[in-house]
């Protein structure tokens, strides 16, 4: 059974953005409206929580890999890093193209004065460094810098976080979850870090 | 997950804004002409012969409240038409009745803006109470009736401009809130006026939240004089009918010209004060949101651009992205008011 498991992961990741595009059908098709009022903000905001959620994810999995002492979980990482930059740039795209309508003039001004934006937009710089860099040619082509450079998605998920906080306005709510989710991963590599470098140190004392 | 459906009204069962306005102009006519003896028959007959059922798509019944108090539902039926032209009316197109229900922000009944419309459909404003205190003559505690009674409510349509760059044109049911606070004899150290909303957490669901931001009760105040202005509005209805919760049932605070986070909503008390009160959305974030919060595009907000706003209802095609006027369209009314103020300043 496990041959599934990849196929159905990536259903799973593709389902919110099939949602999402088969209502945006609806709308250019003159159908039923899923999207509400304000359907340009409506996509904007799910697209958005859906990228954060798969980045979370995909930080989750080398904890549970040793956690549940479960090899098997790398195979769904790059798939699910990967799925968090699709949405990513589906969030860039609605904003560019629905909320500000490609003016340009606009965009750089919002990029430049508003700092969740500014924030946002690094950490999409950062991923798009990241998915240019996740293919088996690239992995090998880098070698040992390879995982250096992919540890920059920790700074573009603490990126993603600060972009929740700051747009926080009546509830902590997913500012408090995420956060502490990307604390919670992070602070697992540096643990486990730490104790490594104690073991060797106690082998070689 | 976070896929949200809305429950989707047919198409057919929408009152579209032209009717609404036709329906306004013919039964006025017709009850003039009429004295709304024989016209009440002929009126009903044409008027549905003229538009199906779709004159009466919005039944009373509809909207959430638990019960609706009949003395008030009479008394927003019996309310005088906006007059042609002036503030108090606008050319532009209504945002649709079940838009103006269904996208709102009532964070008592959470942060989604499709929340308060699912989450408050229960909301009881049967029995309601105003509290009026400070600096004023006639304190005491209200009942709803006697707070409203006296009034004659008038249709009144006005622009909303939300903070978040988003707006729409409500015609509210309501009068002049300064006419409200005159009763109470404000006294001479009446500089500012501040306002609650109802705290009840069984009703509110939010308010339960450990994670609220929002110190309960929500606040916001005016400047005497603001609140004095003719166009700052207490509104009790729209469009028809009185207001559902969502919309801040039974009584909330129309002030066009600022911001919608001055519109407070489900007001239960009235504080007269000599000093600045205090207001929800500037306690928690003072470098955001002023006191005065009047409509400005020329005075960015740090999340979003003031110079444009998005009317809604929006679609993916066509964003209806307009430009932010100068206290939101009512510089004539209000400008005055703020002659030597520096707006960067007291945003």
């Amino acid at each position: 059974m496990t041959f599934l498991a990849k196929p159905a992961a990536f259903i799973l990741c593709l389902l919110p953005g099939a949602y999402l595009a088969y209502a945006v059908y609806l709308a250019f098709s003159g159908g039923e409206n899923l999207l509400g009022p304000d359907p340009a903000q409506f996509l904007s905001l799910e697209t958005g929580e859906w990228a954060i959620r798969l980045l979370i994810l995909s930080l989750a999995i080398t904890p549970l890999r040793y956690l549940l002492n479960w090899p098997y979980a790398f195979r769904f990482r790059r798939m699910i890093g990967l799925f968090a930059y699709f949405y990513v740039c589906m969030h860039l795209l609605v904003f560019l193209m629905f909320l500000l309508q490609w003016q340009w003039g606009a965009i750089g001004r919002e990029i430049a004065e508003r700092p969740f934006i500014t924030i946002g937009f690094a950490g999409f710089v950062l991923l798009t460094l990241l998915a240019l860099t996740s293919f088996n040619a690239a992995q090998r082509k880098l070698g040992r810098s390879w995982k250096r450079l992919h540890r920059l998605t920790y700074a573009a998920s603490i990126l993603g976080v600060m972009h929740v906080i700051w747009i926080v306005r009546s509830s902590y709510f997913d500012a408090v979850l995420y956060g502490s989710l990307v604390l919670l991963l992070l602070g697992y590599r540096l643990l486990r870090k730490y104790s490594e470098a104690v073991r060797k140190f106690s082998i070689l004392g | 997950m976070i896929i949200k459906t809305r429950k989707e009204i047919p198409s057919s069962e929408i009152t579209p804004e032209s009717v609404y306005r036709e329906r306004r102009k013919f039964l006025k006519t017709g009850a003039k002409a009429a004295f709304g003896v024989a016209g009440a028959g002929l009126l009903s007959s044409a008027a549905s012969a003229q538009t199906g059922d779709a004159l009466f798509a919005r039944a009373p019944a509809d909207i959430n409240l638990a019960s609706k108090p009949d003395w008030l539902v009479e008394k927003a039926a019996m309310r005088t038409d906006a007059p042609a032209s002036g503030p108090f009316n606008t050319d532009e197109e209504l945002t649709p009745f079940e838009d103006v229900t269904a996208y709102n922000n009532f964070y008592e009944f959470g942060t989604g803006k499709d929340d308060p419309a699912r989450n408050a459909r229960d909301f009881s404003i049967d029995p309601w109470t105003v509290e009026v205190n400070g600096e004023a003559n006639k304190t005491g505690t209200y009942t709803l009736e006697d707070i409203l009674k006296p009034h004659t409510f008038e249709e009144r349509v006005f622009r909303l401009r939300c903070v978040e760059a988003w707006s729409m044109v409500i015609p509210w049911v309501g009068f002049s809130l300064g006419d409200l606070l005159k009763r109470f004899e404000p006294n001479g150290d009446a500089n500012y006026v501040q306002f609650d909303t109802l705290v009840d957490s069984d009703q509110m669901s939010a308010q339960r939240s450990r994670f609220a931001t929002i110190d309960w009760p929500y606040q916001e105040g005016l400047r005497m004089d603001e609140a004095m202005n003719p166009l700052a509005t207490i509104a009790t209805g729209l469009y028809d009918d009185i207001l559902p919760a969502q919309n801040g049932a039974p009584l909330r605070l129309v002030v066009p010209w600022k911001y919608g986070f001055k519109s407070i909503k489900s007001i239960v008390a009235i504080r007269f004060t000599k000093n600045m009160p205090n207001n929800t959305w500037r306690d928690l974030q003072a470098s955001e949101y002023g006191f005065y919060a009047n409509v400005n595009p020329q005075v960015s907000h740090p999340r979003w651009s003031q110079a444009s706003e998005r009317r809604l209802p929006t679609s993916l095609f066509n964003p209806r992205r307009i430009d932010t006027m100068m206290f939101n369209g009512y510089a004539d009314e209000v400008a005055s008011m703020y002659a030597n103020m520096d707006l960067r300043r007291f945003y």
